[in-house]
């Protein structure tokens, strides 16, 4: 098993992918000839010619659209976003192509293809390069959506979402894709639709995904030793499809729980997470929901600022306070 | 200056009506008595299907929008009656005769309309998302333009396996002004897709004539100029002509996998759709003379009577069994039975229907 970066990892997961199926593509804006805006794809053309790693004009909702259309055929395409944030002028053929074809053709046409770039704030680049859409495009049932934290499940993931036969579309995070940790060589998929229990607890349970989970571990480090709390940190890994059983199942050993996420809090995952614990364990808790959203305005630019307006660690662990008190 | 120039007709539209020009073209004399009968008859299904759509909608059985077709036939029917193994075909919302023409029945089309479970959406597409994929026509499509850059992604496909094919991608003149055309227009042309964008002007974007909503060098396909691509107008209201022009672009797309923009003019004879009154924006003399003197199944009939192909009884009976279809389509539709409040989350995900030893994902996926 070999230590590689979350970078790695999802290039790793492509190139295994690439050579097992050869309907499988690469597309994007400079994921070729540049080998990635974010290195993600770095290599890729060398190893397998331009038919199958694709440089894109600036043009998201043609090339968006392109993919999607290609994937009517059968052709597996992965696009890479150079952010989310990009997928905005793309939005018709995300949602409305995409995410509809199968459902108002009563069944009649698939759509698989894999949509993937980062969708996160922190890079100090202001509000239109810094949106986290994962709530958005998870409210619209026909999409599928995964936010990897670690290369692990970055790798895993990314799998399966090439093998899917829906729209997938896999949200990673710029600050993560030079994390390290052990990655097996051999073939593995992290299934969809599956949360992972990054850290074991008994006293609080946190919810989260994305880099939200790297945030809460180090939140959970902090109230274990400073204040002796046992903290379980419960990884989403999936939006949509939702590992509703893993959640209440903590919340039912824990009987508290904290909900941590990058988004804004108006309409975010949590507001879904608190319903779902609040309909099916209200009876479990001993405490109301606790939550950490990025603090409620357009992304800011000032960096000082912008690490005050997503959550860190003190935040939540301040929050994680508050929910056992 | 003017924003718009004069508009650049076909030669062929600046004079009366008469005998096509094209009827000896290659594509067409090629053509046996039999295929031409063919030809007509399917014109003749189309305008028989729509109209009697407008009495099912009038009778209150088909809700939502209702976009007819009536007065384009030649267009949909010239383009398709040339297409192959591996030709595709995309449109917009005015999709009923592009269904009917690639061989979908009256009835599971009718159906839709009504939303009952026999149609070929299964009652969740409706009147603006007909979808044959076996037979190469994937929809359907209700957002201007927006189909537009699938039809370069099924292009690209047919070109990604090296198959001899391509994809006839249509869109109004409204089209024209949306970003995601143009996006389209550049792929197709930058990367040599097999594509034909196919634009169907019948010079209404909704309720706003093409010289309140577009600026332009003369014509609409002249834009292709600006991407270097290959372009031409052509006569809507004449079939041969439609079939002449698509062949020279169809073999562009086959043999040299290069892309091209037709402007096919026509005109549609009731409004925009049914829920538009038709009464602001253009003046009941215009479609009068446009049904007096254009009309392309009247055109076309002519034609084959004058070839001696047609008869008045065929004609007759041909449009005798064309409404009796529809009639009967009307009947299934009535009698089909509506979706199950089970069908509404049926068909989202295919792994959802397709669940089975090789599924490996779980977690809740339709949310209560």
């Amino acid at each position: 098993m070999a230590v590689i970066s979350y970078r790695e990892a999802l290039r790793a997961a492509m190139r295994e992918e690439l050579k097992r199926d050869e309907n499988v593509v690469i597309m994007g804006e400079e994921v070729a000839q540049f080998n990635g805006a974010y290195k993600v794809t770095e290599g890729l053309l060398k190893e397998f010619g331009p038919k199958r790693i694709v440089d894109t004009p600036i043009s998201e909702a043609g090339f968006i659209g392109l993919g999607i259309g290609a994937s009517m055929l059968g052709i597996r395409p992965v696009m890479e976003l150079m952010f989310w944030s990009f997928s905005y002028v793309a939005f018709d053929q995300v949602v409305n192509n995409a995410g509809n074809i199968r459902y108002m053709s009563g069944g009649l046409i698939n759509c698989p293809i894999v949509i993937r770039g980062p969708a996160n704030g922190g890079t100090n680049v202001g509000a239109t390069h810094s949106h986290t859409p994962e709530a958005i495009l998870a409210s619209h049932p026909g999409i599928k959506v995964v936010c990897p934290a670690t290369p692990y499940d970055a790798k895993g993931l990314m799998k399966a979402a090439i093998r899917d036969n829906d729209p997938v579309y896999v949200m990673e995070n710029t600050i993560l894709y030079n994390d390290k940790a052990e990655v097996p060589d051999e073939d593995y998929i992290v299934p969809i639709g599956v949360a992972d229990i990054k850290r074991e607890g008994t006293d609080l349970t946190i919810v989260a995904h994305g880099r939200a989970v790297i945030t809460s571990l180090k939140a959970a480090e902090i109230l274990e030793k400073e204040h002796g709390v046992s903290v379980e940190v419960v990884d989403l890994r999936s939006i949509r499809p939702l590992d509703e059983e893993t959640i209440l199942a903590s919340v039912r050993k824990t009987h508290r729980a904290l909900l941590v996420e990058e988004n804004k809090p108006f309409c975010g995952v949590d507001a879904q997470i608190a319903y779902l614990i609040q309909s099916r364990a209200f009876d479990e808790l001993d405490a109301p929901i606790g939550r950490v959203s990025s603090i409620d305005a357009p992304q800011i630019y000032s960096k000082k600022l912008e690490d005050l307006q997503l959550p860190y660690p003190a935040r939540v662990v301040e929050a994680a306070l508050k929910v056992l008190a | 200056m003017a924003k718009n120039a004069v508009i650049t007709h076909p030669e062929s539209l600046k004079r009366p009506a008469g005998p096509s020009e094209y009827a000896k073209d290659p594509v067409n004399a090629s053509l046996s008595k039999a295929d031409k009968i063919a030809l007509y008859t399917k014109m003749a299904r189309v305008r028989h299907f729509e109209q009697r759509c407008i009495r099912t909608y009038q009778q209150g059985k088909i809700g939502g929008f209702l976009h007819l077709y009536v007065g384009q036939e030649a267009v949909a029917a010239g383009t398709i009656s040339l297409l192959g193994k591996f030709d595709h075909i995309i449109t917009g919302y005015r999709d009923h005769a592009h269904g009917l023409l690639v061989g979908m029945s009256m009835k599971e089309c009718m159906a839709e309309l009504t939303g009952k479970v026999t149609g070929c959406s299964k009652g969740k597409g409706g009147s603006m998302h007909y979808f044959a994929p076996d037979k190469n026509y994937w929809g359907g499509h209700g957002i201007v333009g927006g189909q537009a850059p699938l039809g370069t992604g099924l292009a690209y496909a047919v070109k990604y396996r090296g198959q001899k094919g391509s994809c006839l991608t249509y869109m109004g003149d409204g089209a024209i002004n949306q970003g995601a055309v143009h996006e389209a227009y550049n792929l197709a042309a930058l990367w040599d897709l097999p594509i034909i964008f196919v634009i169907e002007n019948n010079g209404y974007s909704m309720g706003t004539s093409q010289e309140r909503s577009t600026a332009h060098p003369g014509c609409l396909a002249k834009r292709a100029e600006g991407y270097n691509m290959a372009w031409d107008v052509v006569n809507g209201h004449d079939v041969y002509e439609v079939r002449a022009k698509t062949a020279i672009a169809l073999k562009r797309a086959h043999e040299e996998s290069k892309p091209t923009i037709l402007e096919i003019f026509t005109y549609r004879y009731f409004g925009h759709s049914m829920s538009d009154p038709d009464k602001t924006y253009r003046d009941k003399e215009e479609v009068k003379g446009y049904r007096e003197t254009k009309d392309p199944v009247f055109l076309f009939e002519k034609a084959l009577l004058d070839e001696g192909v047609l008869t008045k009884e065929l004609v007759e009976s041909i449009n005798a069994a064309a409404m009796e279809e529809a009639d009967a389509a009307a009947v299934f539709a009535d009698e089909s039975p509506e979706p199950t409040l089970a069908d509404i989350t049926k068909h989202i995900y295919w792994e959802e229907d397709n669940r089975g030893p090789k599924t490996t994902s779980s977690g809740t996926i339709i949310f209560e």
